[in-house]
């Protein structure tokens, strides 16, 4: 073990003792999201590099501190991906940052989130134990899967040194269809397609326009086209599309108003809340702009089977996650006491309390 | 629910004693909520539930109970957490690691009644279902819509999804495809204070820890599921089979990392040693090459067109890694009888030996043949034989040593040379079960793999969620005590063990 994991562990230990928040950070593009972050900033910039990349195994274990465009880079050498696509927020995105939040981009729907994708990870915990979980192999029932639960703990539980990570072959063919219809009808036919073996990779409609994205090989690329019909979209504009989305740079995700994410069941109705909307993942998730009451929005949200998180801007002095029922959160409580007696280890930014 | 976490909890350090358990306050207790059919307390009634799957070991448990409702689960584990009785979950009883194993002073709650298919929602492309359900009945049902659950471990015919839950199951397709845990939206279950919680939800997350893989593979340690929600995926319009032979199982094993590294994920990527072949070829008759020192099973789904793009790209590698026979299934019947073998290849082994241990490890892949070379060793060493069937795709091994258990000493050297495996497994920077669980069968291996931060983490996570240390006692985590035991064993080290009387699983 390397010197800088043994100051880590140390420092971590004396903040235990005497019980001082320590905000774990990477290259601080997300600290918009979430709750308020709060502590002595404990940066993992510093500690990046690539401990393993065996292309062969689909797997590669990365420090913390590595930027995404790095580790992105080096799979695209090799003709491989992040296939959760997450979002690049800044050009300093931390592959540690990327776990933490656990958040993923267009492609979803389609191959699965973060979690779907860590194999392993070494942590150090809030008593500033390192500990280890999972590995490097794709499958692994030893033990509870700890590393999987990294995935959107926003570092609550530990500080993630580094992670395993399967990687998938970029898709051959790639193609982009477009479609004009109302929010219904894609919620419909989103659906329907889902059901269908076709090889739909990403989808995104707004203001009666939707977006289908294909990805596999060239033969099941050219025989879907055939099949769907729709409009062509150009390569050029069909990758900063996609892009745009994924790293909200597109216009939608400009301004001042809420963003909230909404988390729901593909088929779910159109929330017909006021406000801009895009629809992606085949109707699982929605993005709304909205300066509705956040009451109103989780209310409509939860009727329909999803929950809303406030993803940036708006009122952020309270919850930004949907609330949970007690004895689920219960749980969170007790988990979060199990890696972190102390609670010094990014304090109340996912729930008050965790 | 209990707030309080032991800073190290007891049960981790020792294992827990309950043998004060009362049986007839226990009945009288239950007989209050289930029916006077749905318990179980005569010994001859107990006697079907003393094993799962691994039946090596046999436990009377104290008491069995089937219940009908979620309702009388939330009643039965308000009893055994106000009684302070060990719980043991238990689906149809496959298992293959004994986590299902029944405890002497404990209930197990049979989930065998559970077994509705709640729902099937072919838009949303989803089914709700009890978790007695069988693996199987769930694509049977979606099957009219032209949908399937993925995951299909080779006992899908009886294994329950609760089962599955609790293992988090793989099967030959999760390369492609994924584990049972890719293929959930969201598990409800009863906690040991009777409080019922849903981990994930309809849609793709949920919000706070995401505690589905948390619970998915527990084996039953931190909950006792009652609903399943589960993914269906389209059913690809066609799938086609390559059987490579090879005269060399190193080439075998380079060959399944060409296809990899070519960019191609199969749907399933199978490979069994000249002596799992021959005892299959007997038993099935798949007409395998049978001087062929390996071969490998290498399936393409999908389009017709995609299909026959990915064949032609694995004929190529295959020919390149120097396979000496190729064939590619012309039909369906052909590509299920190249399927039957390998599906086969324990029943075969049961008919060659009167008993087999199956080995569950998973190595990078790269590290195949040096494993297969290892074993080899190992067979002369115990003077044991050994098949092989490989999940080769993802590097999961299930080498089938076969012993006679009638045979004094058999049953432990076949044990030893087990052990060997898994600790190998672990030192190629591999795990010691990819889809079995650990149960009770490799809870010595655990020791080998984590070390004691991890295993005391495991239990406060245990503890966040049963902090009596009720649910399924004694499995999948070793107790601190347990691992110091072994570690003296193994420094001892003169194989086989020092005390080959005790029984050791």
């Amino acid at each position: 073990m390397n010197d800088q994991i043994q100051n880590w562990a140390e420092r971590i230990r004396t903040a235990a003792a005497s019980g001082t928040a320590q905000c774990i950070r990477g290259g601080g593009s997300k600290d918009f999201y979430g709750r308020q972050p709060v502590g002595e900033i404990l940066a993992t910039t510093g500690y990046s590099g690539i401990v393993n990349y065996e292309p062969s195994e689909l797997v590669v274990t990365v420090r913390a501190g590595t930027r995404l465009a790095d580790l992105e880079a080096e799979l695209a050498g090799r003709k491989q991906m992040l296939a959760f696509e997450p979002p690049r927020f800044g050009v300093d995105s931390t592959v540690g940052g990327c776990v933490a939040a656990g958040l993923a981009g267009p492609r979803r729907a389609a191959v699965g989130g973060v979690r779907d994708f860590v194999l392993g990870a070494r942590i150090i915990d809030g008593r500033g134990e390192v500990l280890r979980f999972g590995g490097e192999v794709m499958k692994n029932v030893a033990g509870y899967d700890v590393s999987r639960v990294l995935a959107g703990s926003l570092g609550t539980l530990g500080l993630i040194v580094e992670v395993s990570l399967k990687v998938l072959p970029r898709p051959v063919a790639e193609a982009t269809l477009r479609f004009e219809m109302d929010e219904a009808a894609a919620l419909h036919q989103l659906n329907a397609w889902g059901g269908q073996p076709l090889p739909i990779s990403a989808s995104a409609w707004r203001g009666g326009v939707l977006d289908l994205r294909l990805s596999g090989a060239s033969a099941a690329v050219d025989a879907a086209i055939a099949r769907l019909g729709g409009e062509s979209v150009p390569a050029q504009v069909a990758e900063a599309l996609w892009a745009g989305l994924r790293d909200q740079r597109d216009v939608f995700f400009s301004g001042d108003d809420a963003l909230w994410r909404l988390s729901m069941p593909s088929d779910a109705l159109a929330v017909q809340l006021a406000g801009a909307q895009l629809v992606e993942w085949g109707g699982a998730q929605r993005w709304l702009r909205s300066t509705a009451p956040a009451g109103q929005i989780r209310a409509r949200v939860a009727e329909l089977g999803g929950h809303a998180v406030m993803f940036r801007h708006g009122d952020r002095s309270d919850e930004v996650f949907h609330p949970l029922p007690a004895p689920l959160m219960a749980l969170q409580r007790n988990l979060k006491k199990a890696f972190d007696p102390a609670g010094i280890l990014n304090p109340g930014r996912l729930y008050a309390g965790l | 629910m209990t707030g309080e976490v032991f800073e190290a909890p007891a049960f981790g350090t020792a294992d827990a004693d309950f043998s004060r358990v009362d049986k007839a306050r226990l009945v009288n207790a239950l007989a209050r909520v289930v029916p006077a059919a749905s318990l179980l307390h005569d010994v001859e009634d107990l006697r079907p539930y003393e094993c799962d799957g691994m039946a090596a070991l046999r436990q009377v448990p104290m008491v069995v109970v089937l219940p009908e409702t979620e309702a009388q689960v939330v009643d039965i584990l308000k009893i055994c957490a106000a009684q302070g009785v060990p719980v043991v979950a238990r689906g149809a009883g496959t298992g293959l690691s004994g986590g299902a194993q029944p405890h002497r002073f404990g209930l197990v709650v049979s989930l065998a009644r559970l077994k509705k298919i709640v729902s099937i929602d072919a838009h949303a492309r989803r089914a709700v279902v009890q978790p007695g359900v069988r693996n199987l009945a769930i694509s049977e049902a979606a099957a009219p819509y032209g949908l399937y659950y993925a995951p299909d471990p080779s006992s899908q015919i009886a294994c329950t999804i609760g089962g599955n839950v609790a293992e988090n199951s793989g099967g030959v397709h999760c390369l492609k495809y994924g584990l049972t845990i890719h293929n959930l939206l969201k598990v409800r279950g009863v906690s040991i204070a009777g409080d019922i919680v849903e981990f994930g939800s309809l849609a793709l997350d949920a919000p706070g820890y995401d505690l589905l893989p948390l619970i998915t593979g527990s084996e039953g340690m931190l909950a006792v599921v009652t609903e399943v929600t589960v993914k269906l995926t389209p059913k690809p319009q066609l799938a086609q089979c390559v059987l490579a032979a090879f005269d060399d199982v190193v080439k075998a094993g380079d060959a399944v990392a060409a296809i990899i590294a070519a960019g191609i994920i199969p749907a399933g990527l199978e490979m069994m040693d000249q002596p799992a072949t021959a005892a299959v070829e007997e038993f099935v008759h798949a007409g395998y090459p049978l001087d062929a020192q390996a071969i490998l099973l290498c399936e393409s789904d999908g389009t017709p067109e995609e299909v026959a793009e990915e064949i032609a790209r694995v004929r190529a590698l295959l020919e390149a890694s120097g396979a000496t026979e190729i064939r590619v299934s012309r039909d369906e019947a052909e590509r299920l009888r190249f399927w039957a073998g390998r599906k086969a290849a324990f029943p075969a082994a049961g008919r060659i030996s009167p008993d087999y241990y199956c080995m569950d490890g998973t190595i990078p892949r790269k590290r195949l043949g040096e494993m297969l070379k290892a074993i080899q060793a190992m067979e002369q060493k115990y003077a044991m034989r050994c098949i092989n069937v490989f999940h080769a795709g993802d590097g999961n091994l299930h080498p089938l040593i076969l012993f006679d258990a009638n045979m004094p000493g058999e049953q432990h050297t076949a044990e030893a040379f087990g052990a060997e495996i898994l600790e190998l497994s672990v030192a190629l920077g591999g795990t010691i079960t990819g889809e079995h669980g650990v149960g009770i069968e490799k809870i010595n291996q655990m020791c080998s793999q984590f070390g004691t931060p991890e295993i005391k983490a495991f239990h406060r996570v245990k503890a966040a969620f049963d902090p009596d240390g009720l649910l399924n006692p004694g499995k999948a985590i070793p107790t601190l005590n347990r691992c110091a035991e072994y570690g003296r064993e193994r420094m001892g080290a003169s194989r086989p063990p020092a005390h080959p009387d005790l029984p050791r699983f």
